[in-house]
């Protein structure tokens, strides 16, 4: 191991009192200062891994490190180090921002720093809102004061459980921002999210869990290339009616309309440069009206995925 | 010790009451002055006095008992599972904060909320009856540890419940009644003798005549029992509130 893990699961299960088995033997390693997104379905156990690694949920068997402590004999040191945004937004609604913000601190032990809670607001939008009642808020505003009170402790450990549900999306790409910054700060940071894009935009790593197992565990570049192929689609000026002899193996296809060649590849499996191909085409004397190229977003691979 | 968690559990418990000020303390005062106008004024002739303590005068320690029972374990339970039902209670449970933080901070908060409202009961009372406290020192101990253990009973209640509706049930159907029947409101003298005998099994009874011991120095019963009572509630309760957080019953999963 080169780097320190932050987070280190292993044979990880919850099986509830209700009999749902929400995880099966889970491993996992989380390496320090890495964004990793966990990806799943409703009730894929995303939350539940969540909170079996905060000690929220007794785990029913395994055991879970964190920056190598065992959760179960060191609690409390454990939960200093971990900041956590829960899913839902569970905001004491009479309370108002600032002193929320602050009362977390003083739930972490920290002394008081007006200073950082000032940054914090300021870098949450919610500097101007925060002597309001936190009920009185917008519901991204309410996220982001979840947000403020996880980040006001300054944790090693982020756990964000589905950070931007419900945030439109100019307060997204801040939040995705401030997520980098944290990253490139040391702080580790665990993401759930039902959205694709944000996960392929800002982790490092991509987990996909489903009904409770870990199905496969990929840098997101590598997650890309190895399941995200690239189609070049050639839309033809004469429709054809067969495929030419000798483009089968070129790896080109002709779509049932007879309008398109389409060229499938992926990025470690290149055939052809795209020029020669065009060329090739040209050469036999068919006209080309237009070439789209296409890959296949996350959310393709992530749906074959728990397809299959 | 995170004292810095339980001193802000503390203040941000007694501050949610000061939200709700009317609710907090305009309604014990006036429940206070409609039971000292219909009890100590409208009957006052009616009613004897007791080993030389006016009728009126009577009532205020066994007055201010009820309330202190009830309240603290309503206002300990409420708060509680309210955290638990809103789901903030996650923000507690993620913090290093230990169950005994947990604990003591919320039974402290509910504790001063409970002397608070006993404060102003005998405030107000104080405006309608003349009396004088015998053992002040001794009263105000007492009611510390009365207040505690009943916080304490509350939060487990609390913690216990399934919804709100079950949250009223153990006070409305178990201390309500003990209270009315463990002589808050009259001496043990005035019971055939049957009753008195089924009344001192009744652990209420005990509280209510301690409180009266230390205010008027006369009781149905002797403060030891009153203290005997009130300590084997505290270990009850300390012990149960150990074993569910051991076993993560109600809270963690």
């Amino acid at each position: 191991m080169q780097q320190a893990s932050a987070i280190s699961l292993t044979g990880l299960s919850k099986v509830y009192a209700t009999g749902c088995a929400a995880l099966s033997a889970i491993d996992l390693e989380i390496q320090q200062g890495e964004i990793f997104a966990l990806l799943g379905a409703n009730g894929a156990g995303k939350t539940t891994l969540i909170h079996a690694i905060c000690g929220i949920v007794n785990p029913t068997a395994g055991s879970v490190r964190v920056a190598g402590m065992n959760v179960k004999d060191q609690p409390i040191a454990v939960r200093k180090k971990i900041g956590m945004v829960p899913q839902e937004l569970t905001n004491d609604a009479l309370e108002r921002v600032e002193a929320t913000v602050k009362f977390s601190r003083a739930l972490h032990d920290k002394p008081g720093n007006p200073a950082l809670v000032e940054r914090i607001l300021r870098d949450l939008s919610l500097w101007d809102v925060r002597k309001d009642r936190v009920m009185t808020l917008s519901g991204g505003m309410k996220r982001r004061v979840m947000i403020a009170k996880a980040l006001v402790h300054e944790p090693d450990i982020l756990f964000l459980d589905e950070p931007t549900a419900g945030v439109d999306v100019a307060a997204r790409q801040a939040i995705w921002a401030l997520i980098r910054t944290l990253r490139d700060s040391g702080v580790t940071i665990i993401l759930t999210t039902h959205y694709i894009e944000e996960a392929e935009s800002i982790a490092d790593r991509i987990g996909v869990i489903q009904r409770g197992k870990i199905l496969l565990v990929e840098p997101t570049h590598r997650l890309l290339e190895r399941f995200g192929e690239q189609q070049l689609a050639i839309q033809l000026a004469a429709p054809l009616t067969v495929l030419p002899a000798g483009f089968a193996r070129q790896g080109l296809q002709l779509t049932p309309d007879g309008r398109q060649l389409v060229y499938t590849y992926s990025a470690g499996n290149r055939q052809n440069q795209i020029a020669d191909l065009l060329r090739f085409i040209h050469e036999h004397g068919i006209g080309v009206l237009d070439v789209q190229s296409r890959q296949r977003t996350l959310e393709e691979i992530f749906v074959n995925l728990i397809n299959a | 010790m995170n004292l810095r968690a339980v001193r802000a559990i503390y203040c941000y418990e007694l501050a949610k009451a000061w939200q709700v000020p009317i609710q907090s303390l305009a309604a014990p005062v006036i429940t206070t002055s409609l039971y000292f106008l219909v009890f100590g004024s409208a009957f006052k002739a009616q009613l004897v006095a007791f080993q030389g303590v006016g009728y009126a005068a009577f009532i205020v320690p066994g007055f201010i008992m009820l309330s202190l029972l009830t309240e603290s374990i309503a206002n300990a339970s409420f708060s509680i599972f309210f955290q638990k039902y809103s789901g903030t209670i996650y923000e507690i449970l993620t913090a290093p904060v230990t169950s005994l933080e947990l604990i003591a901070s919320h039974v402290a908060a509910t504790a001063t909320k409970s002397m608070a409202l006993a404060l102003c009961i005998l405030l107000t009372a104080r405006l309608f009856v003349r009396f004088d406290i015998a053992h002040p020192l001794l009263t105000l101990l007492y009611l510390v540890f009365s207040a505690a253990t009943f916080s304490l009973l509350g939060f487990i209640v609390g913690v216990l419940a399934k919804g709100f509706e079950r949250l009223q049930v153990i006070p409305m159907l178990v201390i309500t009644p003990l209270t009315f029947l463990g002589g808050s409101f009259y001496s043990l003298n005035v019971l055939p003798e049957f009753w008195q005998r089924l009344s001192l099994l009744n652990p209420v009874l005990y509280l209510v005549n301690g409180l009266r011991w230390y205010f008027y120095g006369v009781a149905d019963v002797a403060p030891t029992g009153s203290w005997l009572v009130l300590a084997s509630t505290f270990v009850l309760a300390a012990l149960a509130a150990a074993w569910i957080f051991s076993v993560g019953r109600g809270v963690r999963a």
